[in-house]
């Protein structure tokens, strides 16, 4: 555990010693706010809750998650500098694990920086506090899922675009999962049971769950499970380039 | 002898290019072995497998009595290893960068301040220790890479181009360095500089085309020049060596 917080707070330092970090929290906040008070109505619907924000989060991930996990392994293989961390008396897993921790952990900030909007609405009316901490526990989940897809699509390449381009569109696909646009692809030919376990992969159908208020444990673990399955293949990835 | 590195047979294959078709290289302590090819000929691919970056077709490599396959982390833990080109991440600070270095190597504490401090001196790092690495000379950026190899004073150095890039002094200064260590140490380093392994090796290696062409002395791989060469002996040998299979093919 030692070597994964040593390496998550480099890794979490390294966003702030470059403009990456103030960039991505400033867009992140504005395209939050634009979202929720332009599109979403906030204040218009004359309703104390936080719906018209949170439903944005999952569109707002697409694009920016994968700009942060872009980064995790293409640009240390572009450095070379995977060479030191591979050579370091480390385990894949901890390495794999410090840096995904690092990134939600920034997500997780940015997050946080969000809670005015949540003081104003308890400030104006009587929200139901239980439904914004749920949706809350569910856009950082969400937002953890996506940073897995995406630091396993990061590790396959060395260029940072591709893993975004690629990253955006592994995300949608699994944000859309149960849709009809990718069910009924399926329906025509695939069986019943094979149909349903791809719609209930659909990130977007968990959150929404959980944004409801419902904390189900199968959501939070669905999304626990789908950072566990996507890590396991970024170190399988990792682990295989070595031997390539 | 303590043999304090030993790979045997090593080979590795990159698609229709064999880049290593076993090579042994084994170095016991107080030895500096000086690794020399032409470029291409498998040095940073075997170095590479020494350090556990790359996982080879066949072979074995032990490092301090512990095999690299079976127990990576403590044959790891004993190599300090200064990659080619010396990576760094560029907009780290140099104090930032070996701290992390020595602390995710296990130290911590007075003993890791203790440490950071002797390889900030044997490298001569402190005026650029608040600079981040991107704004560092070549250089500078090299013996950056130095100090992170030496940091957790390894029993096992391998350097690959530890001079690329320094001026003559700072050349002086670190084959001075390497030539300390080494009676403590078993190292290996690469270069393209044969007075380099006059000056600092007790042993060359020599491989051309994946496989080992030479190994012995620096006096033996110069007696193999013939008498009536008076000039750059040793860089007749080495083109000897390492371009007679060429034409044969």
């Amino acid at each position: 555990m030692r070597a994964v917080r040593i390496l998550a707070r480099r890794e979490f330092a390294a966003y702030f010693a470059t403009p990456l970090a103030a960039v991505f929290l400033v867009i992140f906040l504005f395209l939050a706010g634009l979202f929720t008070f332009e599109f979403g109505g906030l204040f218009e619907r004359g309703q104390a809750d936080l719906r018209p924000f949170f439903q944005f989060h999952p569109w707002l991930y697409l694009f920016l998650v994968p700009a942060i996990a872009m980064r995790l392994w293409a640009e240390e293989r572009r450095l070379g500098t995977i060479e030191l961390l591979m050579t370091l008396p480390v385990r894949l897993r901890d390495l794999v694990l410090g840096k995904f921790l690092a990134a939600w952990a920034f997500c997780g900030l940015a997050l946080l920086c969000t809670t005015p909007i949540w003081a104003t609405v308890a400030w104006l009316g009587d929200p139901d506090h239980g439904v914004i901490v749920a949706s809350y526990l569910g856009s950082f989940l969400m937002a953890g899922a996506f940073l897995a897809i995406g630091s396993f699509v990061s590790a396959l390449t060395k260029n940072q675009v591709i893993a975004f381009i690629v990253g955006v569109l592994v995300c949608f696909v699994f944000l859309f999962l149960g849709y009809p646009v990718f069910l009924d692809f399926l329906s025509g030919w695939a069986p019943r049971f094979l149909v349903e376990t791809v719609a209930s992969w659909s990130f977007l159908t968990h959150f929404q769950a959980l944004s409801r208020g419902v904390l189900d444990l199968r959501d939070v673990l669905f999304f626990l499970s789908t950072i566990v399955v996507f890590l396991a293949m970024n170190g399988l990835v990792i682990d295989w380039k070595k031997a390539a | 002898m303590d043999t304090f590195l030993e790979a045997r047979g090593l080979k590795k294959r990159f698609g229709a290019i064999e880049a290593v078709a076993g090579v042994d290289l084994v170095v016991a302590r107080g030895e500096v072995v000086g690794f020399l090819g032409p470029n291409g000929a498998g040095k940073t691919t075997t170095m590479r497998m020494v350090t556990g970056f790359l996982e080879p077709d066949a072979g074995t490599v032990r490092v301090h009595g512990h095999d690299l396959a079976a127990d990576p982390l403590h044959a790891k833990a004993a190599i300090g290893y200064l990659p080619e080109g010396a990576p760094v991440w560029p907009d780290m600070r140099v104090r930032d960068f070996l701290r992390f270095v020595a602390e995710i190597r296990g130290l911590c504490g007075a003993e890791r301040d203790e440490r950071l401090e002797e390889v900030v001196h044997l490298v001569h790092l402190k005026p650029v220790l608040g600079q981040t690495l991107e704004t560092l000379s070549k250089g500078f950026r090299r013996r950056v890479g130095l100090a992170q190899a030496l940091v957790h004073d390894p029993p096992v150095l391998i350097l690959d181009e530890p001079t690329d890039g320094l001026d003559p002094n700072q050349k002086f200064e670190v084959r001075e360095l390497i030539r300390r260590m080494g009676e403590e140490k078993a190292i290996v380093l690469s270069t393209h500089i044969l007075e380099e392994v006059e000056a600092v090796c007790t042993r060359a290696v020599i491989v051309n085309r994946g496989r080992v062409v030479f190994d012995g002395t620096p006096a033996e791989l110069e007696a193999k020049a013939p008498a009536d060469v008076t000039r750059n002996r040793l860089d007749h040998v080495f083109r000897q060596l390492t371009t007679s299979e060429v034409e044969a093919a």
